[in-house]
């Protein structure tokens, strides 16, 4: 509870002078955090150092450096490689608005009340329970091998769309319990005061409790955002060439495996903004609510 | 973002201390080489039985993957000598001196075999390609066998009755990662999709009998092994033409530098020479003799 | 009996084991204010939640306007429409800002396009002294203005009784004053009301018949004058006496 300030004066308008003793803990406290900042610096070089020459100095060292951090193999193999990350990222945009929203859709499925909706909230279970148990992999074979051996008409043919299917299957099961738990961790005081002022029951749910619980659960969602992007790689087991599989062709041809690490580099390189991205706003949850300082 | 506003503790100097300490330690126990740089002698006497430098000592160890493909081998059991690559083998360590029993048999995933560092087998048997570039990352043995490339397709497929690799441009076409087989596609057909590359063959045969594939690229022994046992409905459009002046062979891998590499690829000559590689050959691969070649 | 806004007669609910309401009878005649008053536990919440429906009886009747609300086959929102239920814990929605809290059930539950809905709550928070909180969210408020904008929130549908329950008690004793105004203000505007209340010096201003729970049942009632001044039930003296030691009798 906030009490409304009086307006602050400029800065610079005050009359305070720190006293002697506050002077004195702000001496002390500079220089214990610059004696950190050293002792910080020189053991990260000394360790730094150390493994470095460990490293560099083992027998093997040289054919590692050569078979793994060749820089021809590097360049030569990159365009493939990037070739074929644009597939995992397009995999990944498409699937996780998807995942998102049938996610979503199963979560209201379960969180719905009613004796006339029992059969939806059984089906949204037991979706659930399948999804979560059955390996990704396996989903991805039998959907992506076994529903065109059905050789039903009207099939897509595509690959790439039995892959993000089984992705989406997949992925929605974790996104939907995910999205309950947010709905759940929404106080039910605020479905009272919706449920209070006339709105229905699905009213209450769609403009009280859903915004809410969204906003609570993005940051396991990025989470999973994440773990997608590496997952998507798995489709190039029905045949298509994402960027780990470009990496094993020419690894293949050259006996040389520089072009998994470079592989490895770039999916690296995309997981950092989204990795920065959940930090930032988990930082921003705390400021707003207040935690931090000095505990 | 780093803060250092805490001050250093004793408990969190001794901890760099420890680290330190283990640091150093991994720098005193430096890993030994094991395989010396070849500089094998060329006399008879080198290659004798007692002299070879094995993984196992008296054992001639011999690699290969799981699972161990037909005509190559047999019920996925190497040790039981049927199958052309197991019969091969067999006759390589006879010929240097090793008994049936004194032949072990190990696992060897391909990415092990090309990995730099020492191999858990003295040669690995695994239908390879011998290639230049792949040269400077393992030793081979001469060849002993020459392979050419040949495509299958379900009989109702519409390049079931391609007599030419230009009639082959259009088609979705599969092989499996790291062979040549891959190659092939992409060198001599420039296909105008992107050909779809498995893991194995396994994955890359179920989507050919989908219909996901308009045809899928083996070596010629084994595209007669799968259309004449494993995919009745499937038949032989033709092989490739050999491209290049030097025949595509495969050739038994063994580590860079081995010492054994010498005495090994003496085996296979002696072999050859003595014609006992063609009358495996006629044993184990007779069926693959008489598909057209495509223009 | 049919000039009673509000009927409840026999009411019984108990949670489990605990009967927290039992034999209940109240009566509000429109444009009257009926004041709840009580120990913790005694009832009060409960007896406002079942008006509003957030609880089923176990056993009674409720009558709003003579119809029976407590009948399996009334449709609960319709019945919460006509009915304001104010909080002690505000429950404003922290998502949407002040004036979307306030046009919110307007719009989704009453039918009222966004314009004239957010006019009328424009003319709402003026009224009560918040005009320039409408684009604030909740958290930016203080406790008494937070409560306030809840009134004004269960206002904007336009009941025809509004339910307080225990409204000051979360709020700090200089923002009690603020929302105590309010409520006298919907007083003089006529609203039918019953409050839970600590507050007795407020109850005293306010109610037009004071209701004394002790229980889970009304132990005495009478026009506050009578129940303050001179209380009949000896229990409904010891806990006056109680209330004026610790302070709060104002």
């Amino acid at each position: 509870m906030r009490s409304a300030r009086s307006p602050a004066k400029p800065a610079g308008e005050d009359d305070y002078v720190p006293s002697a003793r506050q002077r004195e803990r702000e001496r002390i406290r500079r220089r214990t955090a610059t004696r950190s900042a050293l002792i910080a610096a020189a053991s990260t070089v000394v360790l730094g150092t150390i493994i470095w020459v460990v490293v560099t100095r083992s027998p093997g060292w040289p054919r590692v450096q050569e078979s793994f951090f060749d820089w021809g193999y590097a360049k030569r193999s990159f365009p493939s490689i990037l070739a074929g990350l644009w597939l995992n990222i397009r995999v990944m945009l498409v699937c996780e608005v998807v995942i998102l929203a049938f996610g979503l859709v199963v979560a209201g499925c379960r969180t719905l009340r009613g004796p006339v909706f029992f059969p939806l909230r059984l089906l949204a279970a037991a979706y659930t329970d399948l999804f979560r148990g059955l390996p990704l992999i396996l989903v991805i074979l039998l959907l992506g091998l076994g529903v065109p051996g059905l050789r039903l008409r009207g099939l897509p043919d595509s690959i790439v769309f039995y892959g993000g299917a089984a992705l989406v299957l997949t992925y929605s099961a974790y996104v939907a319990e995910v999205f309950r738990a947010g709905i759940d961790s929404v106080h039910p005081s605020q479905r009272a005061a919706a449920r209070s002022l006339g709105l229905s029951s699905g009213q209450a749910m769609r403009y009280v409790v859903l915004p809410q619980a969204v906003r609570r659960v993005v940051p396991p969602l990025l989470n999973d955002l994440v773990s997608l992007q590496k997952d998507s790689g798995l489709i190039s087991v029905l045949g298509a060439i994402d960027a780990v599989r470009a990496a094993g062709i020419e690894t293949a041809t050259s006996f040389n495996f520089t072009p998994f690490v470079v592989a490895g580099a770039l999916f690296v390189l995309l997981t950092i903004p989204l990795a920065r991205f959940t930090d930032w706003l988990g930082r921003r949850t705390e400021r707003r609510r207040g935690l931090g300082g000095a505990v | 973002m780093l803060r250092f506003t805490a001050p250093v503790t004793a408990r969190q100097l001794r901890f760099v201390a420890a680290l330190l300490g283990v640091a150093l330690a991994l720098t005193a126990c430096a890993p030994e080489d094991q395989g010396a740089s070849g500089s094998a002698t060329t006399a008879a006497d080198a290659c004798a039985k007692d002299k070879l430098q094995l993984t196992t000592k008296g054992k001639l160890t011999i690699g290969t993957d799981k699972p161990a493909y037909e005509p190559w081998f047999s019920d996925d059991d190497p040790a039981n000598g049927k199958g052309y690559e197991s019969a091969v083998a067999y006759a390589v360590a006879e010929k240097l001196g090793f008994s049936r029993q004194e032949v072990a048999w190990t696992v060897a995933p391909f990415n092990t075999v090309i990995q730099p560092g020492p191999k858990k087998f003295d040669f690995d048997v695994n239908q390879v390609s011998i290639t230049e570039e792949r040269r400077r990352a393992v030793d081979f043995s001469s060849g002993y066998y020459v392979v050419s490339q040949a495509v299958i397709a379900l009989k109702d497929s519409p390049i079931a009755g391609a007599t030419s690799v230009a009639q082959l441009k259009d088609a979705k076409l599969g092989a499996a990662v790291g062979t040549t087989s891959y190659r092939a596609i992409v060198d001599q057909v420039k296909p105008s999709k992107q050909p779809a590359v498995f893991d194995n063959n396994d994955v890359a045969k179920a989507a050919l009998r989908n219909g996901q594939l308009d045809g899928l690229v083996l070596d010629l022994p084994t595209a007669f092994y799968v259309t004449a046992a494993e995919i009745p409905d499937a038949k032989i459009v033709g092989q490739f033409p050999a491209a290049g002046a030097n025949p595509e062979q495969f050739g038994l891998v063994l580590e860079k530098g081995s010492p054994l590499t010498a005495c090994v690829s003496k085996a296979v000559d002696a072999l050859r020479s003595g014609g006992d590689l063609k009358s495996l050959q006629d044993r184990w691969l007779s069926d693959s003799v008489g598909a057209p070649v495509l223009s | 009996m049919t000039t009673q806004l509000l009927d409840l007669r026999k009411v019984r609910k108990a949670f489990g084991g605990n009967v927290v309401l039992r034999d209940v009878d109240l009566a509000v005649a429109p444009h009257r204010v009926a004041v709840l008053i009580g120990a913790s536990g005694s009832g009060k919440s409960t007896l406002l939640r079942c008006v509003n429906l957030l609880e089923t009886v176990d056993d009674g009747v409720i009558l709003l306007d003579g119809e029976d609300i407590t009948d399996p086959r009334v449709r609960a929102d319709r019945v919460r429409r006509r009915i304001g239920m104010v909080f002690q814990a505000f429950n404003l929605f922290p998502h949407l800002s002040v004036l979307d809290n306030i046009t919110l059930a307007p719009r989704k539950a009453h039918g009222v396009d966004r314009r004239t809905a957010e006019e009328q709550a424009r003319e709402l928070l003026g009224r009560f002294g918040l005009a320039d909180k409408a684009s604030e969210y909740p958290d930016r408020l203080s406790g008494g203005q937070q409560q306030r904008v809840a009134i004004v929130r269960a206002l904007a549908t336009k009941p025809r009784l509004m339910l307080l329950d225990e409204v000051t008690s979360a709020l700090d004793p200089e923002l009690v004053t603020e929302v105590l105004a309010v409520i006298r203000q919907l007083k003089q505007d006529g609203m039918t009301m019953v409050i839970a209340t600590h507050e007795m010096g407020f109850a005293r201003e306010v109610a037009d018949e004071v209701c004394f729970l002790d229980g889970g049942a009304v132990l005495e009632r009478a026009a506050p004058e009578r129940l303050f001044g001179d209380p009949q039930e000896p229990r409904t003296r010891q806990f006056l006496r109680r209330v004026t030691e610790s302070g709060r009798a104002g």
